[in-house]
């Protein structure tokens, strides 16, 4: 069943500021704020009142539709302020945070001698639901239903991605126990994708209760949209269930201790980082208190929650997203270059194509930054997408389905196998500037309407 | 940066062009300018956070690059005063056109015609009276390309089709004698395609003459060598495919070769070895720059080989078979741009196949 798994086409971008491998600091208090936007198409109902106590484990809000599936405070404190949006609807719950290490205590037996249902039902009050997103369109998992397998990447390959080896180092228990977990949730087994540069190396190829697959080659071979597209495509009507490995840590640590802990290493990368390193902290986590790692000397800063091609610009104020565990920093474009299509060499800049000669300099990394680097225009070079997207899906032909709303046309062509991240390359090498993360968005949008 | 002396004018005047400005109404021909000289400044707002720098212009101007050569092969050939009007002519028409059309709309001025100028003068005579070429560049300009929507929406290659317009309302001009450098007074020559009704022995010219282009003809299209160079310049930065390229010449190969078995005597056109068709007429000129027109060829990579394939071979059998029309390169070209989202329809419809059948057999 394991496979080996060639990815040929995709991009490695070369950016800097991948984080050194060392814990700057340990951040424990402080104010945390939890969004509903964090998770695709949710409309929440908040569960606590502004003043309340919180520790961690209580629920914050619920989600409207399933009311079951809650989202707790990963930490003991207090909330203050729970703001609604122009609509109504919950936008977003902060907890001023205080070190102590409060928690809500929850009764966990061995995985291996529990039932799926009794499993469920104590990740659902525990507020680890959540971690569960299903595909199609990566919306948090129907607890109702059977999944046909679940994937775990166990890399990341985007850019100045976080080492998972260090980020899980020393955390072994907990990742089998997580996957025993899992392994109760479905018949179909988890798949566990490997990288091949330090396959024996790293520790995870000890787990068991796995299918495991190594996987080669450039980004996004890191996906698990890719994975899931070389090991098991998606048909209509099936559904997958994928889990990022820093999630299966917390889901083991809570069978282990009974309480939830989602205190995880988050990467703090970029060109614009000071120290790019790593930082322990809960999701949630304010910019505010990671402020001595952005390089203010670089003058206007995009703080993104996230990698540089997926990531929420979130700004100072902002908060870690829950599925984030990294934060990338870069400098917002500034001033205008000269003639910078019609320069011949142009060294400075990165560019996937071979138009501009960057390239004969061999492999070096570049400081990127916000700039669109060109206009708007209608799609022009449509083999440059298929360069960088792995699937056997027509990238152009199902982007066109999207913009002509055509859902029979969407199905054929792949929308259930797509999510934003998967076509982030894509929209990366566009010459024609054309915002592709945003179409299939809209697309999955137009599909989930119909279901 | 500091902002230079054009930077800091462009910002002067801005003013002026934006919503309430007097000179609001050429917004659009403000910011032709604006990009021009500079990179926009627009930062990403949703999506990736970085962009690669690769941008249309770019692309544009590469092709442009890699159409120097042919530039330089036909002034020399031909002289630089006698080819620059047409240029002058073409970029002016097009230009002027192109600018209108994206005022009228409130749109920012495509960079296609950056290169479909540089290459209408290149396919037509160089004895065409201005004013003709004048109005095949307004025919394919505006029928060819602004009708549909502008540069990414057009269903034949522009170029092309001014091409077409020439061949189809002017025909005397286009075809059999054409003017012939070299002697005191202009004299007249036939093209090689022309010579070779009879079979080879009636070609007068040598392959030297052919690759070297010394030979009468369009004014870019005769030298082979100059057109390599352009090709090498292409596939180097990757800015025209590959496949689109290969197999267009395949395809003529193959269909040279059957006709070469098939010939059935010396004598016969059919016996013509297959490989001078490469360097005679338009079909390298073709199927280096206007074959992999991005816009207008087949868009899948199956389908680029295929759609390359067809052109070459049609190419051939039309110039093999047909009595009325000694070049097929254009023809053919304009008729695979036709076919071209037929064969990926064919293309993607197998894929949308083994995304069904996937489900059925799991």
């Amino acid at each position: 069943m394991s496979e080996h798994i060639r990815i040929k086409r995709g991009l490695d971008i070369p950016l800097t500021g991948e984080a050194q491998l060392y814990v700057a600091k340990r951040v424990g208090s402080g104010t945390i704020a939890l969004r509903p936007s964090d998770f695709r198409g949710l409309k929440a109902r908040a569960e606590v009142a502004e003043g309340a106590r919180v520790v961690a484990g209580t629920p914050l809000f619920s989600d409207i539709r399933r009311p079951q599936v809650l989202f707790c405070s990963p930490a003991c404190g207090q909330v203050t302020s729970v703001t609604l949006g122009p609509d109504g609807s919950l936008e977003e719950v902060r907890v001023a945070a205080d070190a102590s290490r409060e928690h809500l205590s929850f009764d966990v037996g061995k995985p291996s001698s529990m039932e799926r249902s009794a499993i469920i039902r104590l990740m659902l009050q525990g507020g680890l639901w959540p971690c569960i997103r299903q595909r199609p369109f990566g919306i948090i998992a129907d607890p109702e239903r059977m999944p046909n397998s679940i994937f775990v990447s166990a890399f990341s390959s985007v850019p100045v991605a976080p080492d998972y080896d260090f980020a899980l180092a020393g955390h072994l228990e907990e990742l089998q126990t997580g996957i025993d977990v899992l392994g109760r949730l479905t018949r179909g087994g988890i798949h566990l994708c490997l990288p091949v540069r330090n396959y024996a190396g790293s520790d995870f190829h000890k787990l068991k209760g796995v299918i495991q697959h190594s996987v080669y080659g450039p980004h996004p071979a890191g996906n698990v949209g890719v994975q899931i597209n070389r090991i098991s495509p998606i048909n209509k009507g099936e559904v997958i269930w994928t889990v990022t490995l820093q999630h299966v840590a917390a889901i083991g640590r809570f069978f282990l201790n009974g309480w939830y802990d989602m205190r995880r290493l988050v990467a703090m990368t970029g060109p614009a980082a000071l120290n790019p390193s790593y930082v322990e902290c809960l999701p949630g986590l304010a910019m505010a208190d990671i402020e001595d790692h952005f390089d203010h000397w670089q003058g206007n800063l995009r703080i993104i929650s996230g990698d540089v091609l997926t990531g929420a610009n979130v700004g100072r104020e902002g908060f870690l997203r829950f599925y984030d565990d990294m934060v990338t920093v870069i400098q917002e474009g500034e001033g205008r270059e000269s003639f910078g299509w019609a320069k011949p060499f142009r060294f400075n800049k990165f560019s996937f194509s071979h138009l501009y000669p960057a390239h004969l300099l061999g492999p070096h990394k570049f400081e990127m930054d916000t700039s669109v680097n060109g206009s708007v225009r209608a799609f022009v070079m449509g083999d440059i997408y298929s360069k960088v997207f792995p699937m056997d899906i027509y990238p152009v032909e199902l982007f066109k389905a999207i913009l002509a709303g055509d859902r029979d046309k969407m199905e054929k062509l792949g929308i259930y196998e797509v999510v934003e991240e998967d076509v982030a390359l894509c929209e990366y090498v566009c010459p024609s500037k054309i915002e592709i993360q945003e179409i299939v968005s809209k697309g999955i949008d137009l599909m989930m309407e119909e279901e | 940066m500091k902002a230079g002396g054009i930077r800091r004018f462009m910002d002067n005047i801005r003013p002026h062009f934006e919503k309430g400005g007097k000179y609001y109404w050429l917004h659009s021909t403000y910011d032709a300018f604006d990009t021009f000289f500079s990179v926009p400044e627009t930062l990403t707002s949703k999506g990736s956070h970085i962009r690669d720098c690769l941008d249309l212009k770019r692309l544009m101007i590469v092709v442009v690059v890699a159409l120097l050569p042919c530039f330089v092969a036909s002034c020399i050939h031909y002289g630089f005063f006698k080819v620059l009007p047409l240029y002058l002519v073409t970029y002016i028409v097009g230009l002027g056109i192109e600018f209108a059309f994206a005022q009228i709309r409130g749109k920012e001025v495509s960079e296609g015609f950056l290169v479909t100028g540089m290459i209408i003068p290149m396919i037509v005579p160089v004895t065409i009276p201005l004013w003709m070429l004048a109005l095949a560049v307004a025919f394919a300009v505006i029928i060819g390309k602004e009708v549909f929507g502008g540069t990414g929406m057009n269903i034949w290659n522009p170029a092309l089709l001014a091409r077409a317009f020439l061949f189809f309302a002017y025909p005397s001009h286009m075809t059999g004698n054409v003017w012939v450098p070299g002697a005191a007074d202009a004299v007249s020559g036939a093209t090689p395609l022309a010579q070779i009704d009879g079979g080879l022995a009636g070609l007068t010219y040598s392959v030297a003459d052919l690759f070297w282009g010394r030979i009468p003809g369009s004014v870019g299209e005769g030298c082979t060598f100059a057109i390599l160079l352009g090709a090498l310049i292409l596939l180097a930065t990757g800015a025209a495919n590959y496949r689109v390229m290969f197999s267009c010449v395949l395809g003529a190969l193959a269909v040279g070769g059957l006709a070469n078995l098939a010939a059935p005597s010396p004598e016969s056109v059919l016996a013509v070895p297959a490989w001078y068709h490469l360097l005679m007429g338009g079909f390298a000129f073709g199927a280096v720059f206007m074959a992999t027109d991005p816009v207008t060829g087949a868009q899948t990579n199956a389908g680029k080989w295929i759609y390359g394939f067809l052109i070459g071979a049609l190419a051939i059998v039309i110039r093999l078979f047909s009595p009325a029309y000694p070049e097929g390169m254009m023809i053919a070209i304009l008729i695979m741009n036709t076919f071209a989202p037929l064969i990926d329809h064919c293309v993607v419809a197998a894929n949308i196949n083994r995304r069904l059948s996937r489900s059925k057999t799991v």
